[in-house]
């Protein structure tokens, strides 16, 4: 155990092992953030959520911190109600359980792009008499525009870009850009605009809640997909789901490879030659082609797939290198020892023979994880990955599926693909490293 | 791939007792040797038909798009409108019928598993049941030998180059251990931990999409050039990226593992032996370096050609290379058996025929191992 001890004390002469470290423990807390940020119903919920759930974020939106790295500024989206307080809502009361009800929204608009959309969600209480409601539009020079008057229903939504009456009245097709430019010279005029709405109910109960939707070009801290999620969801929950899977699967195929190797060893006989049969017949399989069979055919479960992903991996070639290593253990001295005073074959293999080989285990468990990160990832890309959870590989599927490389939307692929890649290199630079350590004929020569 | 598999001396000859003919002692070996491969592809075969038809689930996918197909072109065709109802069911279900049976639905599972077995060990590979070769023939023959030829352009490319100047460089290297270089292929060599489809992706991006000075997948332009020279400049301008992402998914961890074998087999005494004598560098390295590693880089090199053969799926796919891979992985989606088990058994042969030949490799090129003994 000390010696154990004493191997790890080294890790601190390797740069790339905690550099490595460094990564895992990153990717753990990161892990751990986002199972108590989001839970996993809700992450669930959110992943497989539609338009109901994401309406208010625009599609294909890249990250805001983009405008950090370009000259042109592209406007940010947002979304504000009265619900939650983000818009205030004043209610004055008038005569006979009629009320006025004023909202305004002041906002920053500084980029360089005109926003793809805006939109107004609508919602009202009443009994029998529908409540009014009218908008009004600020701009910074002072103009007033009169957007909208309507009688509400219970649920409203009211598109900027699509009321004709606002497009004859602005005298273009183009809504969004004529309310944020000058009408003379059509320049877009940065500056304060605001959204005033003032709205009249009449009825003692009644009541009026307005959601206002800003789509610009680009959306929070991880953008957005095809379907308006936003990716910050699946990026976060990405990280639990491939440590899980790569450590239970190399941490599963690692140990059981050697346990087997080790009983094979040590009865001999029959279940030795069982044991290099079945080698021989898995390494004849294909085994992305399994897997794909397997995901295609029967289940797309990450369960599935992972008891797979071990099954196959078991009897590989490294059952044929622990094996030959065993055959030398096994004639050891201290062996020989335990079975002269009795010990059982059971103890044997499991206290004595299988302890002496953790040095090797543990390189090759480390090393073993990227290898199984990517294949959740790989098996993702060709549509096999589970179809509920939010993984990384699934980000960069939806991305493939809808063209992101060609269509220009780069941190669509670039934010999941640098995830995995700083995974697998933080897992490989701790491998190579506890290699060199724990097989000390590698970095001696 | 980039695998170095350690030396294995198993066969290395314990003495005997008696003596015994050569002849005998070779020929029952590989006798046993044949047919234990043999029992382990057919067995392997045997779980791969039966994993394709996962228990008879696909049949039912299939009877029911056959089904769907048939009553759809009756239901649609004009000239059966004004059939009476009847009869144009009899029409549908006798189609169908016809239709299940050329497929070979209607025999039991397990009969058509062994059926499909027996047939793909003797290579009568069969008709694929939806996919189609270019030229339009069903023979799974034809349609894997169609795309063959793209996947050992792109493999062989990749591969072959990566074998090469990885033995080369490692050679190298080993003689200047400690160098900055050699610093930098084991510092870059955790590199190799990711897929090459994942490089492949970053390629595309930066050549393809940011630059735009290579296509972003495919394998000739479209139109095809004409003439010979375009085309094979079209080939090779569309080759360069998948190799590429191959070469380098790779090319770090394969160089260092090289590297370290030789630097292992250098620090032999026989080999500081051979240099107090005072023997030239590059005699030291051929006779008493490269050697006693030669069973092992023929075995890489064995693996190697087999890796040419199936193909890289993930990386034929990312680039929609029309290669072996992709084949496979469309054969998988439109539930196309023949062509899975086909390519399957093809893979199974190749990897049991390198494994018979690598054991009297072994036995030519070194001296301590005997064959059979």
């Amino acid at each position: 155990m000390n010696a154990l001890k004493n191997s790890f004390q080294k890790l601190f002469y390797y740069p790339s092992a905690m550099l490595g470290i460094f990564v895992i423990l990153l990717l753990v807390f990161t892990a751990i953030y986002a199972m108590i940020k989001i839970p996993y119903r809700e992450a669930i919920r959110l992943w497989r959520g539609g338009e109901e759930v994401w309406y208010q974020n625009p599609k294909f939106a890249p990250p805001s911190w983009i405008n950090l790295f370009s000259k042109k500024k592209y406007a940010e989206s947002f979304s504000v109600r009265t619900s939650d307080g983000t818009i205030t809502k004043e209610v004055t009361p008038g005569a006979e359980g009629t009320s006025t009800i004023s909202a305004s929204y002041t906002f920053d608009f500084a980029s360089d792009y005109y926003p793809q959309d805006m939109i107004l969600y609508l919602t009202s209480k009443y009994q029998a008499k529908q409540p009014f409601i009218s908008v009004e539009w600020l701009t910074p020079d002072g103009r007033k525009i009169r957007i909208v008057n309507t009688v509400l229903s219970q649920k409203q939504t009211y598109r900027f870009s699509q009321d004709a009456k606002l497009q004859t009245k602005l005298k273009t097709d183009n809504v969004i850009p004529a309310l944020f430019s000058d009408p003379e010279t059509h320049d877009l005029i940065r500056g304060k605009y605001q959204l005033l709405i003032t709205g009249a109910t009449f009825e003692p109960d009644s009541d009026i809640n307005v959601e206002y939707v800003f789509h610009g070009q680009v959306y929070g801290l991880a953008g957005t997909d095809q379907a308006r999620r936003d990716l910050v969801v699946p990026l976060l929950w990405g990280a639990p789901i491939a440590l899980a899977f790569g450590l239970i699967a190399s941490l599963g195929t690692s140990v059981l490879t050697m346990v087997i190797a080790a009983v094979g060893t040590w009865y001999g006989g029959w279940i030795d030659e069982l044991i290099q049969r079945i080698t021989e017949i898995n390494l004849v399989l294909p085994f992305f082609s399994i897997l794909i069979m397997i995901g295609t055919f029967y289940s797309r479960s990450i369960w599935v797939i992972l008891g797979a992903t071990i099954l196959l991996n078991i009897f590989t070639g490294s059952i044929k290198a622990y094996r030959s290593i065993f055959v030398q253990v096994k004639e050891s001295m201290y062996i020989e020892a335990a079975r002269a005073y009795g010990a059982s074959s059971p103890r044997i293999v499991f206290l004595y023979l299988i302890p002496r080989m953790i040095p090797l285990l543990i390189p090759g468990l480390v090393s073993s994880v990227p290898a199984f990160v990517f294949l959740e990832a790989s098996l993702a890309l060709l549509g096999l990955g589970d179809p509920v959870l939010p993984t990384w590989g699934k980000i960069i599927e939806d991305a493939n599926a809808n063209g992101a490389l060609y269509r220009g939307y780069y941190y669509w692929i670039l934010e999941p693909a640098t995830l995995l890649m700083i995974t697998g290199l933080g897992f490989a630079m701790l491998g190579f490293a506890l290699d060199r350590i724990f097989n000390p004929k590698l970095r001696e020569v | 791939m980039a695998v170095v598999a350690q030396p294995t001396l198993e066969k290395a000859a314990p003495k005997k007792g008696r003596h015994e003919n050569t002849f005998t002692r070779v020929s029952r070996y590989v006798v046993l040797r044949l047919l234990t491969l043999f029992v382990t592809v057919v067995i392997s075969i045997y779980l791969t038909v039966m994993i394709a038809n996962m228990g008879g689930f696909v049949d039912k996918i299939m009877k029911g798009e056959i089904r769907d197909r048939v009553t759809g072109s009756i239901a649609g065709n004009t000239a059966y409108l004004k059939m009476d109802p009847a009869v144009r069911q009899k029409l549908i279900n006798d189609r169908i019928a016809a239709e299940e049976e050329r497929i070979g639905l209607n025999i039991p599972v397990a009969v058509r598993n062994f059926r499909y077995m027996s047939n793909a060990l003797t290579l009568q590979l069969g008709r694929a049941i939806n996919m189609t070769s270019d030229s339009g023939s069903k023979q799974v023959r034809l349609i894997l030998l169609e795309r063959l030829p793209a996947t050992l352009l792109l493999m062989g490319v990749s591969q072959l180059f990566l074998f090469f100047s990885s033995v080369f460089l490692a050679l190298n290297l080993s003689r200047r251990y400690g160098s900055f270089w050699d610093k930098l292929v084991v510092t870059l060599s955790p590199t190799s931990a990711v897929p090459p489809w994942f490089y492949g992706i970053f390629l595309i991006l930066i050549f393809a999409a940011l630059f735009k000075i290579l296509p972003f997948g495919g394998m000739v332009d479209s139109p095809p050039p004409s003439n010979s020279i375009d085309y094979s400049l079209s080939v090779l301008k569309h080759l360069t990226l998948p190799a590429i992402a191959l070469i380098l998914s790779s090319f770090f961890l394969s160089i260092y593992n090289y590297r370290t074998f030789f630097l292992i087999y250098s620090s032999e005494d026989y080999v500081e032996m051979a240099k107090a004598k005072g023997l030239p560098a590059r005699d030291v390295e051929q006779r008493y370096i490269l050697r006693p590693t030669l069973p092992n880089i023929i075995t890489n090199f064995a693996l190697l050609i087999i890796t040419l053969w199936s193909g890289a799926l993930f990386t034929e796919t990312v680039f929609l290379w029309p290669g072996l891979g992709r084949t496979l992985y469309q054969a998988i989606g439109l539930y196309d058996i023949p062509i899975i088990v086909g390519s399957t058994i093809i893979y199974a042969y190749l990897l049991a025929i390198t494994v018979f030949l690598l054991d009297f490799i072994y036995a030519l090129v070194d001296p301590r191992v005997k064959i059979g003994g």
